[in-house]
């Protein structure tokens, strides 16, 4: 018994380990072949994001908005959703955090900085449950609703700070007056703000405490609550929960609520410890890498802390590696859809590897059932 | 169900003629003189809503061929990426042919790329049997590192298909010049429409592409091989996808711009839930997306309206949404989607 439990743990370890092995030598081959240097890159990408205490603490900073994301899109998949839409609840978290964080000058830290984060997570809580809330009521499929709302905030974000038009359009409600033409925030004020852990030129905030925290607390409900129980039998098999008395719509809401709300969250925290403003050219793509976050980290949170490291470590190098080795940073992007594509179908790692299935059988992700209710 | 079907076709066909008659009236009479009415009948207006309506049209046919036969494709978006910056490597490699030529060796190239697309999510979804939706993922994630990765920001496609104007046909007032004066990829687009619905309805190809997505045990029973007609359906669905970035890049806009798919994908997908798997439907569903995309753009031009441009720009997408959630329950998938199909016996 022992042992299978051992047996089984190892397995959900190696078929990521080889999945981002198999992608680090394919994506290798593709630039070998487009006559890039790939020996040159990955040492650059070693040295931008181990190669000094800079290139750790900037890990470490690309890590913390993907431990939110990740989480989201987990989360989401436990309950047997597809959440695409961690990109516009990003996006609109970290917008209702600037909304907070530019107004209310003068409150004390203390209520200044939770409420700007709260604004942030209710914001993304909205933009998951209207998804959820259509799936239910509905039956809109929502991979298509989340998909669709990401593009509606970042429109919805881009107009927030929009500088006006030529034509008498007025300007967002959250433009920077003294910014001339360009569409961006005034800068949050400083009890707004996330406080620095190593300050300056290392630039860690306390955000990557509260990712691992919501990691920890998330961990804590899906597998020690009534609540993440319900929500993971919804997952595995949506009619028999129905029929052992759980309220299967109320979960499917509640849990896009919930994804939405961490990713709101990331957004806010992004903002509220890092950028300290809003402006168009901040997109949601930690959104979106969330789903390779998540699928990497076998859609459990510790995995997920795990597997935001290691992509945090591949955004970090990225740069340092086109700067180093002339390799375009885009190449990380193709790395990035190999591993996706090789821990969502362990069966091709299987049989290059050739490792047998541990005998129980370990749970995978199934949620394409089709468009309909 | 029937009844449904006819009320929806009865309400698209009194919409056309609506539309056909205030075409006529507002360009050819003085109520031309109104901006409003200019914004919503021009032959601007309806010129673009055809252009803006054909990748959403070849994508909403890629993914009516993958799901008729089973098989959930969410990666339109990512084959008609890869299918646009095919077109443009092949186009700008061969800009020292003369244009024709090259041209068509750059729609060979997208449909060739589309349907290697196609193929991969084949192999990922049968033959490795990747979640569906997933795989679909990977493709667009793929398509959107490698066409990054690869792009030469300098290349410069040169030359596009120009219009074609039908003899005769193009003559025709107002008519003439929205439907029979179109560059060649718009003609075959609606020629694919009808191909595709005669293809799927009355031939024995479409009968047993049906029968797999709808029955596959039964269809496996009387001797169609299930995944040889998947495999081969989504390979010719990734070719239509293929050709729908192909036009973005050789017809529509003549150069490649990172992600420049924009969501089309996606949309397409909704046109296709929203036209219920029919051809027809979807290319209904295509229209009307495409006339909001229309819409959008001359209420800008026309300067009409203080609205903040952002807000005019999400029609599209609010549509989208508008329409999937209220007509999912009244419309009906395939069957049996999304399932991997096994032969009795055969496991891991």
């Amino acid at each position: 018994m022992r042992l299978s439990i051992l047996r089984r743990i190892g397995y959900m370890v190696l078929i990521p380990i080889l999945a981002v092995f198999s992608a680090l030598l394919l994506g290798a081959i593709v630039m070998w072949i487009f006559g890039d240097d790939p020996l040159a890159a990955y040492r650059g990408l070693w040295t931008g994001a181990f190669g000094s205490p800079r290139a750790w603490s900037t890990t470490i900073r690309k890590m913390t908005p993907l431990i939110l994301t990740g989480l989201s899109v987990a989360v989401a998949f436990k309950a047997g959703l597809f959440n695409i839409g961690a990109s516009g609840q990003f996006l609109i978290g970290s917008v209702c955090s600037v909304a907070v964080g530019v107004n209310f000058e003068g409150l004390p830290a203390f209520v200044h900085l939770p409420l700007a984060l709260l604004a942030g997570v209710a914001g993304g809580v909205l933009w998951g449950f209207i998804p959820g809330a259509l799936k239910v009521f509905t039956g809109a499929h929502e991979v298509i609703v989340t998909i669709m709302l990401n593009y509606v905030a970042s429109l919805f974000a881009a107009w927030t700070v929009y500088a006006g038009g030529t034509q008498g359009q007025t300007p967002g409600p959250l433009w920077d007056r003294t910014a001339g033409a360009i569409s961006r925030t005034p800068e949050v004020f400083m009890s707004a703000r996330l406080p620095w852990i190593v300050p300056e030129p290392y630039r860690i905030h306390w955000g990557v405490a509260i990712a691992l925290l919501v990691a920890l607390i998330m961990w804590w409900i899906l597998f020690k609550t009534t609540l993440g129980f319900s929500t993971r039998t919804v997952g595995a098999n949506s009619k028999a929960a129905r029929y052992a008395g759980i309220n299967v719509r109320w979960i499917t809401i509640l849990t896009m609520m919930i994804a939405g709300g961490l990713a709101g969250l990331a957004g806010a925290i992004e903002t509220l410890g890092l950028n300290h403003r809003f402006a168009p050219e901040f997109t949601g793509g930690v959104g979106f890498q969330g789903i390779t976050v998540a699928l990497l980290g076998q859609t459990n949170p510790i995995g997920v802390v795990l597997a935001a490291f290691l992509l945090g470590a591949l955004e970090a190098g990225a740069a340092r590696m086109q700067f180093d080795s002339g390799v375009a940073a885009d190449i990380i992007q193709v790395i990035q859809a190999l591993v996706l594509a090789f821990v969502a179908a362990p069966l091709i790692i299987r049989q290059i590897y050739r490792i047998r299935k541990p005998s129980d059988q370990v749970e995978t992700t199934v949620f394409s059932t089709g468009w309909g209710r | 169900m029937q009844r449904t079907l006819r009320v929806t076709s009865y309400i698209a066909i009194a919409l056309v003629i609506f539309f056909v008659v205030m075409a006529f009236l507002v360009n050819l009479t003085p109520l031309g003189e109104n901006t409003w009415l200019r914004v919503f009948f021009s032959v601007s207006a309806l010129n673009f809503t055809l252009r803006a309506s054909v990748p959403l049209i070849l994508g909403a046919l890629c993914g009516i061929l993958c799901e008729r036969t089973g098989i959930i494709n969410i990666g339109i978006e990512g084959m008609m990426l890869a299918g646009a910056f095919a077109a443009f490597v092949a186009k700008t490699s061969t800009n020292h042919w003369p244009l024709m030529p090259s041209l068509l060796f750059g729609v060979a190239i997208a449909l060739l790329v589309g349907g290697l697309m196609g193929l991969l999510h084949a192999i990922f979804s049968i033959r490795y049997r990747m979640d569906q939706i997933i795989s679909g993922t990977v493709l667009i994630i793929l398509a959107g590192g490698v066409s990054a990765y690869l792009f030469d920001r300098n290349a410069v496609a040169q030359g596009k298909f120009g219009a074609i104007a039908i003899p005769g046909l193009s003559q025709i007032p107002v008519l003439g010049e929205v439907l029979f004066t179109n560059p060649p990829l718009t003609y075959t687009a609606l020629i694919l429409v009808v191909v595709i619905h005669i293809g799927l309805f009355y031939t024995r190809w479409g009968l047993r592409s049906r029968a797999c997505g709808e029955h596959p045990r039964a269809a496996d029973t009387v001797g169609v091989n299930v995944n040889r007609f998947r495999y081969m359906n989504t390979v010719l669905g990734g070719m239509l996808a293929g050709l729908a970035g192909g036009f973005l890049v050789l017809e529509a806009v003549g150069q490649f711009q990172e992600g420049m798919t924009a969501g089309r994908g996606f949309i397409s997908l909704a046109a296709m839930i929203f036209g219920n798997w029919m051809p027809f439907g979807a290319m209904g569903a295509a229209l009307l997306f495409g006339y909001t995309q229309a819409l959008q753009n001359e209420l800008l031009l026309a300067g009409v309206t203080t609205v903040p441009r952002q807000f005019v720009s999400m029609i599209p997408y609010v549509v989208t949404i508008v329409a999937v959630s209220g007509f999912v329950g009244r419309v009906r998938p395939p069957a049996a989607e999304g399932k991997v199909y096994e032969t009795e016996g055969e496991s891991e």
